[in-house]
């Protein structure tokens, strides 16, 4: 497959290679992939090179989610290459996880050789036909001239715009064919997709005047405002110190205003705090920046935030008037508007005066006075929330990334422990995907390697990418796995008891591993704690060990995640810990509502 | 139907959807390249969203562009929806509601026409009545045996309808429509 001339011209090597150099050219320092029959010429090249560190995976779904968790904390793309069939279909689950989250991400697939496809050969499957609908967009390389370019696109699609997975498949003749390289474009070639970063001066104008008449504001933001960088997160501090705002964020969005910012009402939605639910139902101006109205955060749709005027910036078009009417859309990168937004609110001819707040922020401090997140505390068992709470407290200091799964313990983590930058929390929001965050640590112990990694687990998520432990082990990544282990799926146990009269099916963990000995059958250390009193001193141990470490918390079974606004309510309908009596949690939802998720 | 019964697929309750569903007809221009068919109506079926007519052919061959019609129905918000959708698939240049935008030029709806292949089979009075029903719709005679002939319709999709169920009574054995192709009036290009 080489040329005949002894020397081939610079431009000129195999499909593999142009992967290789592709990928150098974008920037690539570090790939998570596990190999393959059909990508065996890319990994022969990886052997040949050391410029890009390849990280060996125990499961694709693992190198997907470790791409996201680099990716998230980075700020880059992340980058993922697995084999064609079952290597595909495992990167499936990230890949929606990544489209819902707006994570960049490209993922190169091997794939049988051209002559090949459609036969039902081995290991052979529709990528692109499978992963269509759970990619930003995906390509099925039929010619190494065209290698080169796909992939410099699909960079440029994965991170411009709002951020997605993109899917690369190579097939492996391909891979072995001898083309050119093309460099990088300046300016892309493709003209159909161009996104638009600018706002329209006239809306973000008409945003300004109405926030400046406002009585009840509040900054309602997400993830967007994290995607679109660190500066878009300083103009938003500056935003909320210019207006006095009061502001509140998505799950995707915290860190992007600090949590110990005199504005932070705590994150909105199902659990979010009465606070900041309260302030969405009852505001005369809602500012939406880089958040999309996801159902987790409205509520009943027809009783949400009913007496706002709504201005709503997004990159997306299709993000905007999709659940909830706005009334000024802006179109654009959050960054950039927010830019425009600072500068035109300094250029009010008649400043907004404090006291016309003044009332709104008396409401919110009653509002606060609730202490919505409070739980009863115990000397006996850890409370998971205390566990949480401690947590915070013996790492807050250090340069410490968070990741989460998905269920109680995630929303606790949210609850309970504050972020004051942007990039330091990694969870999986859209999709909810259980088992994203140990391979999330894994990529973000990878991208900061002398940072204090901590995946906040349950007993249940945990165990859906436990193997990763494997890879943790092998590159020395010290990833800290903190258990919140209550023996139970505690979300799904919360919701059985919410609404089908406490019947747990299938929500118990029969069988539970002792995770102390598994972390040592990997090579890890296991860490044990029941005792409230011994938490911070083995909270401290933890940290200290210079390896993976597996922290079994052992906490109350069946405590509850409160404050909730239960299926069908609106926000000013929130059940409080306090209220949360056995009796009002089993008639919290009717009829209607226990129909929906 | 989906898309507006059950808006978006969110989880949570969600009003009954009181505005009134309408048919519109959009304009699609898009990459010919592999899959990009697959991509629009992908997104229709993934979202809800209806489909009740759709045509596609390139159209410019040098620029390897493609237009897609689509007729579908939805509430306003719902098309509005739509079309931001179809806008963010890659491969798509532009996307026209043909239907809004027969609107704004004060006419009732766009240009929409549709070409149908009818085959009647018959003998003796039959065939002569559907012959002479042919020429007052202006089918052309395309194939023809002693005991058949194929008719070629063009026109808007009523008077097609209506050709068809003229033609039942008279040995109609197959039907084939192309659906419907559609261009708004004036000077101006999509």
């Amino acid at each position: 497959m080489t040329d005949s001339n002894n020397q081939m011209p610079d431009n000129r090597m195999t499909g593999a290679e142009i992967v290789l150099k592709a990928l150098k050219e974008n920037g690539v320092e570090h790939l998570f992939g596990y190999p393959g029959g059909a990508v065996l010429p890319i990994y022969d090249e990886i052997f040949q090179q050391d410029e890009i560190q390849h990280i060996l995976v125990r499961h694709e779904q693992g190198a997907g989610h470790a791409a996201e968790g680099y990716a998230r904390s980075t700020g880059k793309v992340g980058v993922m290459l697995v084999t064609s069939g079952p290597g595909a279909t495992n990167a499936v689950t990230p890949l929606q996880d990544a489209l819902m989250d707006s994570v960049p991400l490209v993922c190169l697939t091997g794939q049988v050789p051209t002559t090949l496809i459609g036969s039902d050969a081995f290991q052979e499957c529709d990528t692109v036909g499978i992963t269509r609908p759970c990619t930003k967009h995906n390509w099925l390389v039929k010619d190494v001239n065209e290698l080169a370019g796909i992939i410099h696109e699909a960079f440029r699609i994965a991170q411009t715009g709002r951020p997605g997975p993109v899917v690369v498949d190579i097939p492996k003749d391909i891979q072995f064919a001898t083309g050119t390289y093309t460099p990088k474009p300046e300016i892309a070639a493709n003209i159909s997709y161009q996104p638009k970063t600018q706002g329209d001066l006239k809306a973000i104008q008409a945003a300004i005047d109405l926030m400046a008449t406002a009585r009840r504001p509040i900054l309602y933001t997400g993830g967007g405002v994290i995607n679109s960088g660190p500066e878009a997160s300083r103009l938003l501090r500056e935003l909320v110190e210019l207006t006095g705002f009061p502001i509140t964020s998505t799950l995707m969005g915290l860190g992007a205003y600090p949590a110990s910012g005199a504005n932070w009402l705590g994150m909105l939605g199902m659990h979010g705090s009465y606070e900041a639910n309260m302030a969405m139902h009852d505001c005369d101006v809602m500012v939406c920046i880089g958040a999309r109205f996801d159902d987790r955060i409205t509520g009943r749709l027809n009783a949400f935030s009913p007496n706002s005027r709504k201005v709503h910036v997004d990159i997306d078009p299709s993000s905007i008037n999709k659940n909830v009417h706005v009334d000024i859309p802006i179109l654009g990168d959050v960054g950039s508007v927010l830019e425009d937004m600072v500068r035109l609110w300094r250029a009010l001819p008649k400043k907004q005066v404090k006291a016309q707040t003044e009332e709104w922020w008396q409401e919110i401090t009653r509002w606060r006075a609730r202490k919505s997140f409070s739980y009863k505390n115990s000397n006996d068992v850890i409370m998971p929330q205390y566990a949480l709470q401690r947590l915070h407290e013996l790492t807050k200091d250090r340069n410490t990334y968070i990741t989460t799964e998905v269920g109680q313990h995630q929303m606790w983590a949210a609850q309970f422990i504050d972020f004051e930058e942007p990039n330091r929390w990694m969870t999986s929001g859209g999709l909810g995907t259980m088992g994203y965050g140990f391979p999330a640590a894994i990529g973000v112990q990878v991208a900061h390697p002398d940072a204090l990694v901590i995946d906040v687990a349950g007993d249940a998520s945990i165990q859906m990418c436990i193997q990763e432990m494997s890879t943790a082990i092998q590159y020395n990544l010290p990833v800290k796995i903190f258990i919140l282990n209550n023996q139970y799926m505690g979300m799904v146990r919360q919701w059985q008891q919410l609404l089908h009269g406490n019947r747990l099916s299938n929500s118990y963990t029969e069988a539970m591993p002792d995770f102390v000995k598994l972390a040592e059958a990997y090579g890890a250390v296991g860490m044990y704690c029941d005792d409230p009193k011994e938490l911070d001193g083995k909270i401290e141990e933890m940290i200290a060990v210079k390896k993976p470490v597996i922290f079994d918390c052992r906490v109350a079974n069946l405590a509850n995640c409160f404050p909730m606004i239960p299926s069908g309510k609106a926000h000013n309908e929130m059940l409080l810990p306090d209220e949360a009596s056995d009796e009002a949690v089993a008639n919290a939802i009717d009829a209607k509502g226990r129909q929906l998720v | 139907m989906n898309a507006h019964q059950q808006p978006t697929g969110s989880a949570y309750f969600i009003a009954p959807e009181t505005a009134k569903a309408e048919s519109h007809t959009l304009s699609i221009l898009v990459n010919n390249e592999p899959g990009v068919l697959a991509r629009v109506i992908g997104l229709f079926s993934g979202r809800g969203y209806n489909i009740e007519s759709l045509t596609v052919s390139e159209t410019e061959h040098e620029a390897h562009l493609s237009r897609i019609t689509i007729v579908t129905r939805g509430t306003p918000t719902v098309l509005e929806q739509i079309k931001a959708q179809l806008e963010r698939i890659v491969p798509v240049h532009r996307v026209v509601d043909l239907t809004v935008r027969a609107r704004e030029l004060g006419q009732e709806r766009p240009i929409e026409r549709e070409v149908a292949l009818v085959k009647v089979v018959g003998r003796g009075e039959h065939r002569a009545e559907a012959l002479r029903l042919a020429d007052a719709f202006h089918a052309k005679v395309v194939d023809a045996t002693v005991e058949h002939f194929i008719l070629e319709i063009t026109g808007k999709s009523s008077k097609i309808d209506q050709f068809v169920a003229v033609m039942k009574p008279l040995g109609l054995v197959e039907v084939c429509r192309t659906g419907i192709a559609a261009m708004n009036r004036g000077q101006q290009g999509m």
